[in-house]
């Protein structure tokens, strides 16, 4: 049997990596998607201090520190049965847009964008952040930057610090926001909302004008049909920072609305012995292996399939996008009348830029909340009120849920978490096999366009193993090694990263 | 022919690289003096690539992340062997950090809370994941997972140390200025990109204004405006913890949890804090006699819940303490 090993290079170096097997006719047998490490915190946790995991679990991921922040805080306010005053609970979710839309827009324009906006078959060399820049002109690379500093900048006056943030406590947040401060947020978030509506006119003119991009989006390579997963406003709306968890089957019906408290009765997690890395499934539905359907337990949780979940979008501009793309790329309504769900995983791109503006459109609602300047933003509590608290927000790669049980002081003794690309191991694994399968047929292997095409599947998902293991998402150089039965090495093709 | 550069990541969280995009343009500086031949997130490169080189070829290697697996000492023999100048580059690769706290625990442990006894987990026969393991069409490996988490300078020789769970962007300016700004290099062994004074002489917060009396939490009180945390009863890091950042924490709120690792001509933070702890304290000077000095020193500890992972958080891989005793 012949074997391929795809040992992505850089940014998932030792953290990501595809064994492909060819049975005798070289087509593939199957494809393994490993995760070769582990660093336990569900482990390492018990024993402390309750209060202390919303600045221990940032060092989960340097990349999104903000969601498992306050996932963490939100666990805490249930475990010490307290409620933030409305100031705290606007600030913790002022400071989230704030992270979704510095996130949103560097995987747009420097992660994923570049297969779009260059071209999934341009030169390697050209398909990163300089080339898009090249494309959509230097003004654009520039704002690019601004949107991320000046975000970055309001991360560091919520949060206290730029990277891994210092406020969230059980009950609510460190400090409260000046005037001051304020109307600079204010001002960022107007920024904001004009370049999440430039961005989407970027897409339209350079992605969906072209056939050949909105060939690659419609196509099967990566179609799957899967149940989708998200967080829902009392009105079915998406929301990032709290609400109910709903997952729609792959024809569009409600299968379940839970809240995030009864996760563990609605998802279980299966391990495998050659990964590290378990994999989600929905407990009722069951695990059928690395399939898709409605008799398979894999759910997606992405930008894509909170736009799917959900009956519409809470801000008025992102609604209306939101309705053109499912006008463009939906398949109509379901008999009681819910949008059905869209299943081409290159969609995902297109729902992350109306997420951006949603994010946008909140970040500016909340600045000029009158009550985001209270100085009341905390409560206080002697000591745990329950032994058990359960957090959720949803991170930009999927529902973040944090579950901590703790004894009489509050003190850790049993920690679960599923991270957001965690929730997508499954249909990850599933997209690489499909690229692969249809890619390498009869022994014949395309070269160039079958790595970037591979690593497309899976860069959709925006994959941050950081979360996971750890690593950044992102443009990575691929390495494919071709061996016979005997594991001798026939046939190496490399492709270079940006 | 201009400098080589590389920069790896072991274990550890992506923060670091991210730190690296705080310093801006001056990221483009350091790009035009040194030729990247090694870096997993930035350019190409592969380890075959890399073990290739002559040993010494590479003039400058940023190593972040801990030593968890395998694979990470792996790398970091290799690349302390192709390297002039091996930087420990942030709390993973200086002392462990958060994850360090792993050593708290074994590895099966670990394996038991992750894959056998857990909310989610179905896992009815005890599959746990192997360093090597028989699929149908084959076989498949994974690295082996360490009995402890180690700095990078208890597997190799290193050069320089940078602290901070990140490294703050002010400071990575500096470490990046000693490398393209010419002037002879500090002497082996030096911190770079940190104060050398205690956190709390660049805190904001009055000191010396009242003794504790008891220890807080911090979901148990709000603390006092402009007031030194640790005085106010709340376990501050400060005068355990290197200058550097700013005091950004107390500034907001918070209190020093230790990410920039202990202050200079100190090697164990927790010990050090244990010292600072002791010398405010005075439960003796009014207190009526032995009993209830007794009495009162145990009312103050009971406020102090998990010493090991309070006072070492970032630091307990590369402590005295180093773990779990009896492992």
């Amino acid at each position: 049997m012949k074997r391929i090993s795809i040992d992505p290079i850089t940014r998932l170096e030792g953290h990501g990596k595809i064994e492909i097997f060819l049975d005798d006719q070289g087509n593939v047998a199957n494809a393994y998607f490993q995760v070769p490490e582990l660093r336990g915190f569900e482990a390492f946790c018990v024993g402390r201090l309750a209060e202390d995991m919303p600045t221990i679990t940032n060092r989960i991921c340097g990349v999104c520190p903000e969601a498992h922040h306050l996932a963490s805080v939100k666990a805490l306010d249930a475990l010490f049965g307290l409620t933030p005053p409305p100031a705290a609970r606007k600030l913790r979710e002022l400071l989230y847009m704030a992270f979704y839309v510095t996130d949103h827009t560097t995987h747009f324009y420097a992660l994923g964008g570049p297969d779009f906006i260059i071209g999934p078959d341009a030169p390697p060399a050209e398909r990163n952040i300089l080339g898009v820049i090249r494309k959509v002109g230097l003004d654009t690379g520039k704002q690019v930057i601004a949107c991320r500093a000046r975000n970055h900048e309001v991360i560091k006056k919520l949060g206290g610090r730029g990277i891994h943030p210092a406020a969230g406590l059980p009950g609510g947040w460190s400090k409260p926001l000046t005037e001051e401060i304020r109307r600079e947020i204010e001002q960022t978030a107007r920024e904001n909302i004009d370049f999440a509506l430039f961005s989407l006119k970027v897409f339209d003119e350079i992605v969906r004008k072209n056939p050949i991009y909105l060939e690659l989006i419609t196509s099967d390579l990566y179609l799957h049909r899967t149940y989708s997963m998200g967080t829902v406003d009392p009105d079915n709306r998406v929301n990032f920072y709290d609400g109910m968890i709903r997952v729609v089957d792959p024809e569009g019906g409600e299968f379940v609305k839970y809240a995030p408290e009864a996760y563990h009765e609605h998802i279980a997690e299966r391990v495998e012995p050659w990964t590290y890395l378990k994999f989600p499934y929905l407990k009722k539905i069951g695990w059928q292996g690395l399939t898709d359907g409605a008799e398979s337990g894999l759910y997606v949780a992405s930008p894509l399939s909170r736009l799917n979940v959900a009956d519409a979008m809470a801000t008025p501009r992102a609604q209306e996008h939101y309705e053109e793309m499912y006008d463009v790329l939906g398949s109509g309504l379901t008999t009681k009348g819910r949008r059905k769900p869209i299943h081409h995983r290159m969609a995902t791109h297109w729902a992350r830029l109306i997420e951006l503006l949603y994010a946008a459109e909140h970040m500016l609602e909340l600045a000029i909340d009158p009550e985001i300047t209270s100085p009341n933003v905390r409560v206080t509590s002697t000591g745990v009120k329950n032994r058990e608290g359960i957090g959720s927000v949803e991170a930009p790669r999927g529902t973040l849920t944090h579950h901590y049980t703790t004894d009489e002081r509050g003190v850790l003794t049993k920690v679960n978490m599923i991270v957001g690309t965690t929730n997508n191991y499954g249909p990850i694994a599933m997209s690489v096999k499909r690229a692969a399968e249809q890619l390498i047929k009869g022994g014949q292997i395309i070269e160039e366009g079958m790595l970037n095409r591979i690593e497309m599947a899976f860069r959709l998902y925006d994959p941050c193993l950081s979360c996971a293991t750890h690593s950044l998402p992102g443009e990575m150089a691929l390495q494919v090694v071709i061996r016979d039965s005997g594991g001798e090495i026939i046939r190496t093709v490399t492709r270079g990263g940006s | 022919m201009k400098p080589k550069f590389a920069m790896y990541w072991a274990s550890g969280c992506g923060g670091c690289e991210i730190s690296l995009l705080e310093i801006h343009d001056q990221i483009l500086r350091f790009a035009e003096v040194f030729e990247i031949v090694f870096c997993p997130c930035l350019v190409d490169g592969k380890k075959e690539d890399l073990a290739k080189l002559g040993d010494g070829a590479i003039d400058l290697t940023f190593f972040n992340g801990a030593i968890r697996n395998q694979e990470d000492e792996d790398m970091a023999r290799l690349l302390r062997t192709k390297s002039r100048i091996l930087v420990a580059y942030g709390s993973c690769a200086m002392e462990g950090c958060v994850p360090g706290l792993s050593n708290l625990s074994t590895a099966a442990d670990h394996f038991e809370a992750v894959y056998l006894k857990n909310h989610t987990t179905v896992n009815p026969e005890a599959v746990i994941p192997g360093s090597r393991s028989e699929v149908a069409e084959g076989i498949l490996s994974l690295p082996v997972f360490a009995a402890s988490v180690r700095s990078l300078d208890q597997v190799v020789a290193v050069d320089y140390l940078v602290p901070g769970c990140p490294p703050e962007g002010v400071q990575v300016e500096k470490v990046i200025e000693t490398f393209v700004g010419g002037s002879p290099l500090p002497p082996s062994g030096s911190l770079l990109g940190a104060g050398e004074r205690a956190l709390c002489e660049e805190c904001p917060r009055v000191r010396n204004v009242r003794r504790p009396t008891r220890f807080y939490r911090a979901h148990q009180q709000i603390p006092e405006e402009g007031v030194c945390l640790l005085e106010q009863g709340f376990i501050c890091l400060g005068p355990a913890t290197r200058s550097g950042c700013g005091a950004r924490c107390p500034r907001n709120n918070m209190v020093c949890i230790g990410c920039y690792g202990p202050p200079p001509g100190v090697d164990d933070q927790g010990a050090q804090m244990i010292a600072a702890l002791g010398s405010m304290l005075d439960p003796g000077k009014d207190c009526d006699g032995e009993v209830e000095r007794t009495q009162r020193l145990d009312e103050l500890f009971s406020g102090i819940v998990d010493p090991a992972g309070t006072f070492y958080t970032f630091s307990l891989a590369k402590s005295m303490l180093g773990g779990k005793v009896g492992r």
